[in-house]
């Protein structure tokens, strides 16, 4: 387990958006799971409870003026992360007009290019190069920015991983490429499948550093992707950086889980990335419960209000479906 | 006007349009410091340098997707497959990414490239190299597919192919790189969507596009001199397709013979025999004939292959056919 950063190095304002962001994707992704079982949300739900320090964490080490975040399928969490409106990515599971992707993308293909996120991509590993392609326009264009590029541990055998890795490399792209290992890819154990299961030592291959972060405590998923970022902002390097965490829900909602035992479960829950950082700002007497119900509460709150105004937004019009095929 | 060959067209265009737009850049296995494969790119390595003429490693799905993402990010990458064999590879970043992006982010992005290299049978290569898969690209909506079967078109239709705000698959053919044609001299673009008549006739219809151009043009001529009146009309653009150009002709001569060189099974070709029998089934005076190549896999054999594809003597004989004519 990782050395965990000390909370008192850290503005509290900067702690609290931290649990604010974490509180928000962990209630989002409740009523999200929710309605889903209402049937209001359809398709594939890839519900991101368990894992959201990694989201908040590294973001948070990021300025998207300048910079970019790309992910995956699973990207509820990355979406309200970078700041995006819960409105918007609540009316977009639903399927109104009034969505982030005008009702086109659903659950899994999140975008919203003024914030400089990319998506929300549903094919597994096929955003990785679409990343590294972002990182060579920044470099084409002698820009400050970096991208980061979010995957699975499923995705991270994927040719289109290796491929990408290998360029960024060769011709040192300004990509973070973190590596969300939630210990299943599907159902399947990263471990069964992986000859290297240490899936940070992969980036050895490229000649770029390798790190591993602790996925359930945000500050170290930080800290990581900070030095990550830095590195790729000042020498314009690469890196791989594995975030092990866990997802507590199955991979999409139609999965039960029955894959892993009660137990498992329940150990990993006490590792639990909010009440480990709302713990060590306790301890630190940073937050008192009070406070940490307040936020808790806005969180509740500002979900509620999205459903309110997904419920209320209207469907597409039938002919918007020839809309957004071509520019 | 100046007689150059087809790749000397291609090149000009590259150079051209990387002189007006420094956000267009050419990446592909062999680009820069071999001067391409086919020498499509002779001396733009020398002028441009590493940043616009890159060099990538044999790994089509990363570098196509790499390009996806430069051009969502806002440069115009002109992305070169060695050959189409190889872009299979690649397909689902062409099919999931750079056809769906704008889509799924709701008109959010959009992905100005060009995907470009040789379609289509070439000699002696047997079956994994000789492949017609136009109908690949034809098929997915978010597409555009072009085809140049002389040196002007070819110049053309690639300079308006770079200025696109949408992916532009563009195919040439190993076995065209060497014709030559006038082209002038004076900027002029070739617009997308607009089917071309390379040869006036009023007696029958026939519609081909990219190298099997010339098998048709060849073929009228052979007719002219059995005194039958040939209209060879090359589509030029088969996404989006220029329906009129079609309809037109076959209103006109109430005969068609399509020239495919793809397999016959869900082919473009068929598609084109479909919009034929669909819009001008009162005008026809004969059933509709589908040249394409036999449904097999290529052969190695030089008298195999030819047998296999579409020839001068099967575009006549099916003339006659539909002109009553007995052979």
């Amino acid at each position: 387990m990782a050395q965990t950063p000390d909370v008192k190095k850290y503005d509290k304002k900067f702690l609290i958006g931290l649990l604010e962001q974490m509180a928000l994707i962990r209630r989002f992704e409740e009523k999200a799971a929710q309605q889903y079982g209402l049937r209001k949300i359809g398709g594939f739900c890839h519900i991101y409870i368990g894992q959201e320090a990694v989201a908040t964490g590294a973001v948070s080490a990021v300025d998207l003026a300048k910079d970019y975040v790309l992910t995956a399928y699973r990207d509820h969490g990355h979406a309200l992360a970078v700041g995006m409106d819960p409105k918007s990515v609540m009316a977009e599971l639903y399927g109104k007009k009034t969505g982030c992707s005008r009702a086109k993308g659903g659950s899994m293909h999140m975008f919203d290019a003024s914030k400089n996120f990319l998506g929300g991509n549903g094919i597994v590993g096929a955003h990785i190069p679409v990343s590294t392609g972002v990182g060579l326009k920044i470099k084409y264009r002698e820009e400050d920015g970096v991208v980061l590029c979010f995957f699975g541990d499923g995705a991270i055998h994927q040719g289109s991983f290796h491929e990408s890795l290998n360029m960024a490399g060769v011709w040192k792209l300004p990509v973070v490429y973190i590596c969300e290992n939630n210990q299943y890819g599907m159902g399947t154990d990263y471990r069964r499948v992986s000859a290297e299961p240490d899936l940070w030592k992969l980036a050895g291959s490229y000649k770029m550093p390798g790190t591993f972060a602790d996925g359930m405590n945000a500050l170290d998923v930080h800290e990581k992707v900070k030095t990550a970022v830095e590195r790729a902002r000042s020498d314009s390097q690469p890196s791989l950086i594995e975030a092990r965490t866990y997802r507590y829900m199955g991979h999409s909602m139609s999965d039960p889980a029955k894959y892993r035992t009660k137990e498992e479960l329940m150990e990993q829950k006490e590792q639990d990335p909010i009440i480990i950082l709302q713990k060590q700002m306790n301890e630190a007497d940073m937050l008192t419960d009070d406070e940490y119900k307040e936020i808790d509460d806005k969180a509740k709150e500002t979900v509620k209000e999205a459903i309110d105004f997904a419920e209320n937004s209207e469907e597409p019009e039938i002919d918007s479906l020839y809309e957004d095929v071509l520019a | 006007m100046a007689v150059i060959s087809y790749r000397d067209a291609l090149n000009q265009a590259l150079d051209e349009e990387m002189t007006r737009d420094d956000s267009v850049l050419l990446m592909g296995e062999e680009v820069a410091q071999y001067n391409g494969a086919y020498k499509v790119s002779r001396g733009l390595w020398d002028k441009y340098g590493d940043k616009r003429v890159i060099d990538t490693p044999i790994t089509e799905e990363g570098f196509t997707g790499i390009g996806v993402g430069a051009a969502i990010a806002g440069l115009r990458p002109v992305v070169e497959w060695m050959t189409f064999n190889f872009s299979i590879q690649a397909l689902d970043q062409i099919v999931n990414n750079a056809a769906k992006m704008r889509h799924m982010s709701g008109g959010q992005l959009k992905v100005p490239i060009v995907f470009r290299g040789a379609n289509g049978p070439a000699e002696y290569l047997s079956s994994q190299h000789s492949q017609a898969l136009a109908t690949y690209y034809a098929h997915v909506p978010g597409l555009k597919v072009v085809a140049a079967a002389t040196p002007y078109d070819a110049k053309g239709l690639l300079k308006s192919a770079i200025r696109d705000d949408n992916p532009v698959v563009m195919m040439e053919a190993e076995l065209l790189y060497g014709i030559e044609g006038e082209v002038p001299k004076d900027e002029y673009l070739v617009p997308i969507g607009q089917a071309d008549i390379k040869r006036p006739g009023d007696e029958v219809t026939i519609i081909s596009f990219g190298k099997v151009v010339h098998k048709a043009l060849d073929a009228a001529k052979q007719l002219e001199n059995e005194g039958i009146s040939a209209e060879v009309i090359d589509l030029r653009s088969l996404r989006p397709l220029d329906e009129e150009a079609i309809i037109k002709s076959v209103q006109k001569t109430n005969r068609c013979v399509i020239v495919d060189e793809s397999w016959p099974v869900c082919s473009f070709g068929s598609y084109v025999s479909h919009i034929v029998a669909h819009n001008c089934f009162d005008v026809l005076d004969a059933q509709v004939e589908l040249i394409s190549s036999i449904d097999v896999p290529m052969p190695y054999n030089h008298t195999l292959e030819l047998a296999v594809q579409p020839s001068v003597k099967k575009i006549v004989r099916a003339a006659k056919k539909v002109l009553y004519i007995e052979d």
